[in-house]
């Protein structure tokens, strides 16, 4: 394969690659955080604050039923915020595929 | 049952079906058994129309192992879903919410969460570097030999924890359903999944797992809005019906005893909305949902769907239809359970299955017209054939991971060098489908009546430990090496199924006898001071009958019938609790030689996890490695850009 032949070192130390590879990292990366800290706040709020999960908010509905239906948004949003960032990054790593040989081809 | 007792049964009841427990009655009614045959001869022979197509459409190892890489994203969420949805989210998670309310639903979040890992930080570069197996994404920059011998163990391990739940589940909800033998169940679904498998290999995995995911959301949207569409579609509305329910304020009293008594009927249906009425151990649950979240993207069977589409993009698109239709469907369980409790009832639910598995498919029985309707029959034979297509279709997706280990990542990979043609590695993995397809039938039914509802949550917990962590690191830590992932995978799964061992799942006697030898002691002296009230309340009548006197109140013939009731209560509890010390057998120790648990949590993840993480960071520094080092640019540059991936040969 003629990708074998690329210095693949030379593409990492490109600074296109450089800025996709910082973006993308904290992007995600912060994204995963805050999924798994609003995740297990469920399980501890549940356990530790089962009063607050008892306090109505209408009608028979309580805090405990709107949080965990939140889980379930949160989840959506997340996965619909990452689905339009990642065209951004879909795109900047396209260009750097399309340059490859240009960046990284070897003589 | 202790308060214990019912939370193992819960964490891991729900994911296996606790069916394990002997079924009492078979569901559909006799004179409809005809209708339950119909439903399912249409179901086997359109995934069997399907495999015929697919078989003629496999004709390399590419296509055996990954759809010949020309699955669209769409097509692969449902196949995901398919692929997760067993039969212990669709009926485990609607039967715990249908007894436990609340602690049912927040269950089932944990199981979507799960895809936010996946779809952040493992589906995409799994595209970009795998190929056919998890092996293939560790070979990469580790030595392949070594790092595919360890990942086709771990691989076959996890799959057939997961694979002996689904079976003896498969096999107990056919025998529940439609009342055939359990043997002859489990080995219907082991030969029909093995058709599939061999002579469709993954693109008929792929369809059936489809056709499944579609029947099942349909079956419960309909469900849904027959039960839900009663209050106009009114979420406050629905949920005033369910705390208004008395049959679910009586299982609330049931759940919570003595706490109960100065409750109003009100306060005790409003409970049945509120938190703690199933888990009673928050650090297991939170171990539980570790194992989950991180365990999720390390099974094989999942990770594998990964390489049936062409590019990255499709794998994210694939993984966010997947979430769509997962979130969906336990939103929708919310209804199949609160309805279930409401239409069915606790008490009728757990008298077919101890576990409340039956709780959905009881509930179409109902809302068809009950029991002795043939509409009723005929929906309740609907639901039956897709819970039972629910159980092919999954069982088949961890055949073929646990085939593609062996004949990819050992017969290939480590035995042949790298040096085998399509024909032949297609062979390979067609003889390995057989080998695991029996041993599959085989252990299924050689764990008849065995409680094996933990398997699953094993299986998770092994794939968090070990899979997740070397997978995690080769994609994202440059130093990470062949040493780091051997040591990754052998602690991460030992320590699993090390902990499981010493754990509160496995059987105590010694326990066991205690505690039953306190029930038989309470039986005892209940039944010495009833005996006693009962010669006083007998004397009292026949002092007043003798003296032509009338009753006094609480002295009367009725307060002599309850006595005598309640000593038949005692001398039954006594009874069992010294059956129960029989059948211990004079063992005194665990499987492993224990007298008591020496790990407190039934979920090994909060310990486990870590040390599998650890266990690839420290030997990956202790035995540095050049190679793998050099090979970080090529591995990081190519998962971030997709250049140079195994390209999808599409027909």
């Amino acid at each position: 394969m003629a990708n074998q032949t690329l210095n693949w070192a030379a593409i990492d130390a490109d600074p296109r690659f450089q800025e996709l590879h910082a973006r993308k990292s904290r992007f995600l990366w912060g994204l995963m955080v805050f999924a798994v800290i609003y995740y297990f706040l469920l399980p501890i709020g549940a356990a530790y604050f089962p009063d607050l999960f008892k306090v109505r908010v209408f009608g028979v509905v309580n805090f405990g039923l709107v949080f965990a239906l939140s889980q379930f948004v949160v989840a959506w949003g997340i996965a619909f915020i990452y689905a339009r960032r990642a065209q951004q990054f879909d795109a900047m790593a396209e260009a750097i595929a399309r340059d490859a040989q240009k960046i990284g081809g070897r003589k | 049952m202790s308060v214990n007792r019912k939370a193992l049964l819960g964490f891991v009841g729900a994911a296996a079906l606790l069916g394990a427990a002997p079924a009492f009655a078979q569901a559909v009614s006799p004179q409809y058994t005809y209708l339950t045959f119909i439903v399912f001869a249409a179901i086997i022979g359109v995934t069997m129309f399907v495999t015929y197509i697919a078989a003629k459409r496999t004709k390399t190892a590419a296509d055996f192992y990954a759809a010949g890489g020309g699955v669209s994203g769409l097509q692969n969420g449902w196949a995901i879903a398919g692929d997760y949805l067993s039969a212990a989210s669709f009926l485990g998670i609607a039967g715990l919410i249908s007894l436990y309310g609340y602690d049912g639903f927040m269950y089932s979040v944990g199981w979507l969460v799960a895809y936010i890992t996946v779809l952040l930080v493992i589906a995409e570069p799994a595209r970009n570097i795998g190929k056919y197996t998890m092996g293939d994404i560790l070979a990469f920059r580790n030595n392949p030999k070594v790092v595919k011998t360890f990942m086709a163990i771990s691989t076959i391990t996890v799959s057939t924890f997961y694979l002996t739940a689904q079976m003896v589940g498969g096999g107990v909800l056919v025998k529940t359903l439609i009342g055939i033998d359990y043997e002859v169940s489990v080995a219907v679904v082991g030969v029909l999944m093995m058709a599939y498998v061999l002579f469709g290999g993954m693109v008929a995995t792929t369809y059936v797992q489809i056709i499944k995911a579609i029947l099942l959301v349909v079956a419960s949207l309909v469900m849904v809005a027959l039960v839900w569409g009663q209050y106009g579609f009114n979420f406050n509305g629905y949920l005033e019906a369910v705390t208004a329910d008395p049959g679910i304020q009586a299982q609330v009293a049931r759940l919570i005893g003595d706490a109960s008594k100065n409750m109003s009927a009100a306060e005790l249906g409003q409970r049945f909305l509120e938190p703690g009425l199933y888990f009673k151990a928050p650090i297991d649950q939170i171990s539980l949902g570790m194992a989950l979240v991180l365990g999720t993207a390390g099974l094989p069977h999942i990770l594998m769907r990964f390489f049936t589409v062409p590019t990255a993009q499709q794998a994210r698109k694939s993984v966010i239809w997947a979430m769509a239709i997962i979130g969906g469907f336990y939103v929708l369980t919310l209804f199949l359970g609160t309805g279930a409790a409401m239409k069915v009832g606790a008490l009728q639910i757990t008298a077919i299955d101890k576990g409340g598995n039956m709780a959905a498919p009881l509930l179409a029985q109902f809302l068809g017209g009950g029991k002795d309707s043939m509409l009723g029959n005929l929906m309740l034979a609907f639901v039956a054939a897709v819970a039972f297509a629910t159980i092919v279709a999954v069982v088949a997706g961890l055949v073929l991971a646990a085939a593609s280990a062996m004949s990819h990542d050992i017969w290939v990979g480590v035995i042949k060098g790298d040096n085998a043609t399509s024909e032949q590695e297609l062979r390979a993995a067609r003889i390995s489908s057989v080998i695991v397809g029996a041993i599959a039938i085989t252990i299924g039914i050689l764990a008849k009546g065995q409680n094996v509802a933990h398997l699953v949550a094993l299986a998770f917990a092994v794939a968090a430990s070990a899979n997740l962590p070397v997978i995690l690191l080769t994609f994202y830590w440059k130093r990470c090496n062949t040493a780091g992932v051997v040591a990754g995978l052998v602690v991460g799964t030992l320590s699993a199924i090390a902990l499981v061992l010493v754990s509160p799942n496995m059987t105590y006697p010694l326990q066991i006898k205690a505690a039953q030898e306190k029930v038989i002691k309470a039986s005892d002296e209940k039944i010495a001071k009833l005996t006693g009230d009962l010669k006083g309340i007998q004397s009292a009548i026949d002092q007043a009958k003798a003296g032509n006197q009338p009753l006094a109140a609480g002295l009367d013939e009725a307060a002599l019938e309850r006595a005598k009731k309640e000593i038949g209560i005692a001398e039954k509890a006594k009874a069992g609790a010294e059956a129960t010390i029989k059948g211990l057998g004079g063992a005194t120790t665990s499987l492993v030689g224990l007298t008591e648990p020496l790990f407190p949590l039934r979920n090994p993840g909060l310990v486990s996890i870590p040390l599998g993480f650890l266990a690839v960071i420290i030997a990956s520094l202790l035995y540095r490695d050049k190679r793998a080092e050099e090979m970080w640019d090529e591995l990081y540059v190519r998962s971030n850009t997709g250049i140079g991936r195994a390209a999808a040969t599409a027909h």
